[in-house]
């Protein structure tokens, strides 16, 4: 496999407000985080040669590219839309990344716009597809909920211990959010409030899931070798990488429920890709997909933050907070931006290229002299994860 | 002579105490408890269980028919025998016939099957029998009706039953119906209905029987006598010279309910449990005239691989009225479940051996075990080199799960989300029912069972859930 270390930019993100935005559809979060993107990089509509469009459901199947096309007045140019559950947003970047390397065009976008709040449902109102007379009424938390009862047997963990351990996640990350202007959620919650937090899909209680919220954000690439013609300060693409599994490896043999494929596969081919041989004290700042808190949990150990069954441990030691080794979601993540499916993934890229270029919109969440971050999202589960590590030096 | 092979029941895991009805509408209540279909049972699927649990162990090749007996048949215009055939895993080359419109019809289905094994037309056949009918609110029948299924497998001179003979009453007389666009069964005034009803016709087809013979009531062993209440029970036992001690098999009125077409066929899975060489059984029942059956053990059947009185005793009790008028569909609670899905005819059928018939694959190459079947092999990705294997015939155990409180129906919240791990090595993965969501521990014993799932598409969808192993 080649390599698109250090051969594209970025040069330009925005990032919608998050959030019930009941006042504001589609077209306007999409106008949102590119007219800041635009401005972010200096660019305008013409300069857009390209653009790889990001969204599962919005506002409805079947209108293919014109989505971008309408809402930003994109024309002449191909849109490609890319529906990969969760991980819309990381592949929208990493085709429209590709795009640039292969020498097609110099300046692409890369948009993720989900407009959930207009469903009607307070969760993802879906059937999760799988065959029409196979349903296992499979929800996002009761799909993910199935990682927690392995986990805690597998490591001898009580369900109380357990419960607490993952609140524990729902805890950090909701300190984040209250940090971050951008987010949904702004509130910090106590421990004992997590906990006793009404169940949604045993063991997950409602601050063990992320919210439901509408949102959009945007990435403008190019060349590397060009980008300093746009700003002082371009982000560089250090690793990407993408693992897909079955839709349903629930009817798979020898499935452990803990150690995902997906998970570990798409986070080795972004570590080899970008030189990383110790994640756990080579990066310095980490976006991970916390759907739900014990999602968080499982990545890092199938990333190789924490060693296997060492990530009670460094929870309880702080270890991913703000001040900790490696600060995780340090935005408040999904939990306090909630998962407007196709725009997550460029919301966590976003956080990484700001924090990195020392631009964060609130300086008490600023990781001091970063060089090298992660973003990721995880769809399923466990089926469907991409990983992208970014630099703020051109190697 | 043809006789019975073995029959089965199957009693639903909910029951409703009698006093929460009574207790509803301020009156007095019966004794006991009724059992009731849950939300994902209909009168299809608890005569599928019964007739799984009747065919255990039995070579299923041999089977040339499928009698279906039922007044509740999910459809009116398509056979729930041919779902049923299908279901067991039959060949497709059996006689399916589906009878109905009378509480009768279960042992009139069981007698056809016996007529038809006799005259040599079927090796075996599976008489089946399901039901559950609603009552009026507040009706007396409210609370001694039942849901249950039953299953009994007929075959030639060697089944361990034999047939001996019957006989049969034909009455036209309107004494307890539902027409064609009735909800709810109807009943003429009760003196009339059993005066001139059950209690003329049960003793006469009995006495017709015995006389045709040359018995005395004395000379039965066990008499199988279904009645639609204890009153009417104890009239009939006593009408007909049946009372002697332990004579009478329990007609399940206190602990089950009224089942209709299939009580006949339960009581006599309940006989069997207990019967001996040598002892006579009859059986009788009631509707639109009566007819009697005897039979005559001539060995120990074969046993169900769940008797009655474990099934009796793994129960879980409906809390409240309204939930029961709910899983009856007499009243509809605020729409839930924004998650169904729109289910197809046509994927059904295409994936019949997976979705109906539970057939998973076993690679022929590498020996992985795979559900549904998987055309390239999960494993060793050979291609169309695969044997298929039936699930329903295993165990399984949980290997994890979730309790999902978004998922479930407003009357029925938490869906239990489970990982099987089977006793081949494949996973089963869907919905854990009739069980005890804060009782659910990895590890634990399951069985597949096929229930009804939702009505999006304006026809029943079937397939697969797991259960706790009883």
């Amino acid at each position: 496999m080649g390599s698109i270390k250090d051969k594209i930019a970025i040069i330009g993100m925005g990032c919608s407000k998050f959030g019930e935005r009941w006042d504001t559809g589609t077209n306007d979060l999409a106008i949102e985080a590119a007219i800041e993107a635009y401005q972010d990089a200096g660019v305008g509509p013409n300069d857009i040669e390209a653009c790889y469009l990001s969204t599962v459901y919005a506002p409805m199947g079947g209108l293919g590219g014109t989505i971008a096309a309408d809402a930003l007045k994109l024309r002449d140019i191909p849109i490609i839309r890319n529906e990969n559950w969760c991980t819309s947003g990381h592949i929208a970047l990493f085709e429209a990344c590709l795009a640039v390397a292969s020498g097609m065009y110099d300046v692409v976008m890369a948009l993720g716009v989900e407009k959930l709040k207009d469903t009607g449902y307070p969760g993802l109102g879906m059937g999760r597809g799988m065959n029409p007379v196979m349903e296992a009424r499979r929800t996002a938390p009761g799909s993910f909920a199935l990682i927690a009862k392995r986990y805690f047997d597998t490591y001898g963990i009580s369900d109380e211990k357990g419960k607490e351990l993952i609140g524990r996640i729902a805890v950090k990350n909701h300190d984040n959010g209250s940090l971050t202007p951008k987010a949904h959620f702004h509130n910090p919650v106590p421990l004992e409030k997590v906990i006793k937090a009404p169940i949604i899909a045993w063991p997950l209680g409602l601050f063990d899931c992320c919210g439901n919220s509408d949102g959009a954000a945007c990435a403008i690439v190019t060349r590397a070798d060009m980008a300093k013609t746009f700003r002082a300060d371009p982000i560089y693409i250090k690793g990407v990488g993408v693992a897909m599994d079955s839709g349903l490896p629930h009817q798979r043999a020898g499935f452990d429920w803990i150690y995902f494929g997906a998970l570990q596969n798409s986070s080795r081919q972004a570590y080899e890709m970008a030189g990383i041989s110790d994640p756990r004290a080579e990066l310095d700042v980490a976006e991970v997909h916390d759907c739900f808190t014990i999602t968080e949990l499982a990545i890092y150990e199938n990333f190789g933050f924490s060693a296997p069954g060492g990530a009670p441990e460094d929870i309880e030691n702080g270890f991913f907070s703000r001040e900790g080794g490696l600060p995780v979601n340090i935005d408040g993540g999904l939990k306090c931006f909630g998962h407007p499916i196709g725009a997550s993934g460029l919301r966590m890229t976003y956080e990484i290229y700001k924090q990195l270029q020392e631009k964060v919109d609130n300086p008490k969440r600023q990781v001091k002299n970063p060089r090298l971050g992660l973003s990721h999202t995880f769809g399923g589960p466990p089926q469907i994860s991409a990983v992208a590590i970014l630099g703020n030096e051109k190697g | 002579m043809a006789g019975i092979i073995s029959a089965a029941a199957h009693i639903p895991y909910l029951k409703i105490e009698r006093n929460v009805i009574g207790k509803a509408w301020g009156r007095g209540s019966l004794p006991g408890c009724r059992s009731v279909a849950n939300s994902d049972e209909d009168s299809m699927t608890m005569a599928a269980e019964a007739a799984t649990l009747c065919l255990a162990g039995t070579d299923r090749r041999k089977l040339d028919g499928v009698f279906y007996a039922s007044t509740t048949a999910p459809y009116r215009e398509k056979q729930s025998s041919t779902l049923l055939a299908t279901v067991l895993d039959l060949r497709d080359e059996v006689q399916t016939v589906d009878m109905g419109n009378s509480l009768r019809a279960g042992l009139s289905a069981l007698k056809l099957a016996l007529g038809a094994v006799d005259s040599g037309q079927a090796e075996r056949v599976l008489v089946a029998a399901g039901e559950q009918r609603n009552a009026f609110p507040r009706s007396d029948q409210e609370q001694v009706f039942g849901d249950a299924g039953a299953a009994v497998l007929v075959g030639g001179h060697s089944a361990p039953v034999a047939y001996v003979d019957s006989y049969v009453v034909s009455n036209e007389i309107t004494d307890v119906w539902r027409t064609d666009r009735d909800s709810y069964t109807h009943t003429w005034e009760a003196r009339f209905v059993s005066s001139q009803g059950y209690l003329e016709l049960m003793p006469r087809v009995v006495k017709g029987l015995l006389d045709k013979q040359g018995l005395e009531p004395g000379q039965i062993d066990l008499a199988i006598l279904p009645a639609p209440d204890t009153r009417t029970f104890k009239a009939v036992v006593k009408a007909t010279g049946l009372a002697g001690e332990g004579q009478s098999v329990n007609p399940l009125l206190d602990q089950v309910g009224f089942c209709g077409t299939p009580q006949v066929l339960i009581m006599l899975a309940l006989a069997l449990e207990r019967a001996k060489p040598g002892q006579k059984i009859l059986l009788a029942a009631y509707g639109d005239g009566a007819e009697a059956m005897l039979l005559e053990v001539k060995a120990e059947a074969a046993k169900p691989r769940l008797d009655l009185a474990t099934q009796m005793e793994n129960r879980a009790f409906l809390d409240s009225y309204a939930r029961f008028l709910s899983f009856k569909e007499i009243v509809e609670p605020q729409p839930g479940e924004p998650f169904r899905l729109v289910p197809s005819a046509t994927v059904t059928w295409r994936e019949a051996h997976s979705l109906l018939r539970c057939h998973g694959s076993t690679c022929l190459e590498c020996g992985a075990a795979a559900f549904p079947i998987e055309r390239i092999c999960n494993n060793c990705r050979s291609v169309d080199r695969y044997q298929t294997v039936r699930l329903p015939d295993m165990k399984g155990q949980v290997f994890t799960f979730s309790r999902d409180n978004l998922a479930g129906r407003p009357d029925d919240p938490v869906v239990v989300q489970t990982v099987v791990q089977m006793e081949n090595g494949s996973r089963f993965y869907g919905l854990m029912t009739d069980c005890d969501p804060a009782q659910v521990e990895l590890g634990m014993p399951v069985w597949l069972t096929l229930r009804k799932f939702h009505d999006l598409g304006g026809f029943h969808n079937y397939y697969w859930k797991c259960r706790p192993a009883r």
